[in-house]
């Protein structure tokens, strides 16, 4: 007896749902990274979860994809973080005013 | 394992680019500082080449990596602007960052690796695979914006360039795996077969749909998705902000495009009236915001949001129509998008050579009496100005011209109308700068504080910039019927 994919598909609407909202919201740039990196996880387990339901390899495949260019990006992000703090001493989103909004 | 030798030969302009670019960032360190231009000319060579194969190999369609990857006419057309558009950017750069002091071969790295990553969209068929290649273009754009990494401006627009680009892809990836959901494949063809048997009755295909629209709106900077772009273009080294503004715009369209019509084809009334609602906004918002800024660069951005409105009525008219016209849509979207990319990278050259002190002349006043001063600088730039304003006999009036036929073909005539008082609109801020160049005197110490560091690269950008312009606009047959021919279906 398998867990039906919806359970699946509405865990991962929640943890989307919880990114998008911490990036609106969130002011600190370490967490609104921290909640894209939710919203691509909850990617992951859509594709995972679709992947078992049509019994697809593909959708875990898919997974590497997303997960390696996620670590990309972070790493990306972090040192545009750190050289960001160098400037400002700070990584909240209100201190950079230099370019208006 | 072996990968078949016809697929590698179907990505041969790829593996060229990227290979050279991985070239690129290990010599970078062990070449002496007098010889960095070889490494620029080392990658404009193999745009040269790159142009050749793609040139050659044009029209015939191709699929590769089990339908993974399709080569055809549509795809070549974007590739071959965007070895244009990219071989002029790292020309450009060749003087400009060595007057900001950032002279470094891995910049025109970056620049390759980010136009594979617009090669790979362009010619994508499968989401995957398109999402692949807008995650290494937008990855590399997030570099090369925090180029200037000692200039706080410079690594705030890459931040914010960052934050909402990996948003966005966000966005976009969740909408590929509810497809993947809805479709049980990523791939355009079996997607369009699940759109073509279920359709609406699939909540799935239509929330996919709207994220699939919402990020591709981010990359295209469309209203209500443009928040990043003046901040992200002002901040950016002008050549990178040139690029960003011409080839990610042409190459995300171009992904765009095929996503919507081979993906999503059976579900055009669904979107095309979506599309127009954004084409709309993105007209007013851009158009009417540039009125009021003081400062050239992000000026140019709002211009170059406004643009994608009017490239949008082109995808309107794709989606709007029947089948002949809809064909006449693409091709006006192409052809304006690649006589917008000389006319916005000769704009954006002509700020990048325009010195202040150290600094770029960037703010309005900066082009003060330009012509008393610098008679063919000022007289480029009006050219450029009346290019991007649409009037006649430049390359702008062409292009408008084509799209807003397509919108009177497909029976959008108001909308034609509306793209017609928006382009009035643009000519005042555009003409505005014209105005400045022309009929105000230099103030005493602006003669000694502005100057133009025209390197010879950025001399060839300007002039192959201008032909472009005048040649298209007085002779755009052979452009006309490229992009006739190369249109999607």
């Amino acid at each position: 007896m398998s867990v039906p994919v919806e359970y699946y598909m509405v865990l991962s609407g929640l943890v989307f749902v919880i990114g998008l909202v911490g990036v609106l919201v969130r002011k600190n740039l370490i967490i609104i990274l921290l909640s894209i990196e939710l919203m691509l996880n909850a990617t992951n387990i859509n594709f995972v979860a679709f992947s078992s339901h049509f019994g697809n390899l593909a959708g875990q495949v898919f997974v590497f994809f997303a997960l390696t260019v996620a670590a990309a990006e972070v790493a990306v992000g972090l040192a545009i973080i750190i050289a960001l703090y160098r400037h400002h001493a700070s990584i909240n989103v209100d201190d950079f005013r230099l370019l208006k909004w | 394992m072996m990968i078949p030798l016809a697929d590698l030969v179907t990505i041969l302009p790829e593996l060229i680019v990227v290979s050279v670019a991985c070239l690129l960032l290990a010599l970078d360190p062990i070449t002496p500082s007098n010889r960095k231009d070889l490494l620029a000319w080392m990658s404009v060579a193999a745009l040269a080449v790159c142009f050749i194969v793609t040139a050659g190999s044009m029209g015939d369609r191709v699929y590769a990596f089990s339908d993974l990857v399709v080569v055809d006419g549509y795809a070549s057309f974007w590739k071959l602007l965007l070895y244009v558009v990219s071989g002029m950017t790292i020309l450009l750069s060749i003087g400009y960052l060595k007057e900001e002091r950032i002279d470094l071969a891995e910049f025109y790295g970056f620049v390759l690796l980010s136009l594979t990553g617009m090669m790979i969209m362009v010619s994508g068929a499968d989401l995957l695979v398109i999402y692949l290649g807008i995650e290494l273009m937008s990855i590399s754009l997030y570099v090369l914006a925090g180029f200037k990494r000692f200039e706080a401006r410079s690594i705030e627009s890459s931040a914010k360039y960052f934050i909402l680009g990996a948003f966005s892809s966000g966005l976009l990836l969740y909408g590929i795996s509810l497809i993947f959901g809805a479709a049980g494949s990523t791939r355009l063809v079996e997607i369009a077969a699940a759109v073509d048997a279920r359709g609406l009755d699939d909540s799935l295909i239509l929330i996919a749909l709207m994220l699939v629209i919402v990020g591709f709106g981010f990359k295209v900077a469309a209203v209500p998705f443009h928040m990043w772009t003046p901040d992200v273009y002002q901040g950016a080294p002008t050549s990178v902000t040139a690029f960003m503004a011409v080839a990610s715009k042409a190459a995300s369209f171009g992904a765009f495009l095929r996503v919507m019509l081979e993906g999503f084809g059976g579900m055009k009334p669904n979107w095309s009236g979506l599309i127009l609602g954004v084409c709309i906004l993105t007209l007013i918002l851009g158009n009417l915001v540039a009125i009021v800024q003081t400062n050239v660069k992000r000026m140019l951005a709002y211009s170059s949001i406004a643009h994608a409105g009017y490239a949008l009525i082109g995808l309107v008219v794709a989606g709007w129509a029947g089948t002949g016209v809809s064909a006449k849509g693409v091709s006006s979207m192409m052809l304006y998008l690649a006589v917008y990319s000389f006319m916005t990278l000769g704009a954006f050259s002509m700020v990048a050579i325009l010195r202040r002190g150290a600094n770029e002349g960037e703010d309005l006043d900066d082009f003060t009496g330009l012509a008393k001063r610098h008679k063919g600088a000022a007289f480029l730039m009006l050219l450029f100005m009346v290019s991007l304003a649409g009037i006649p006999p430049t390359a702008g009036f062409i292009g408008k011209f084509y799209l807003f036929m397509a919108a009177v073909n497909a029976g959008l005539t108001w909308l034609a109308v509306v793209g017609l008082i928006f382009a009035a609109v643009s000519a005042f801020y555009y003409l505005r700068i014209v105005m400045v160049m022309y009929m105000r005197e230099p103030s005493p110490d602006q003669e000694g504080e502005t100057r133009l560091a025209l390197s010879p690269t950025a001399t060839v950008v300007l002039a192959l910039a201008a032909a472009g312009v005048v040649i298209f606009g007085i002779y755009p047959w052979p452009l006309v019927s490229l992009t006739a021919s190369a249109a999607l279906p």
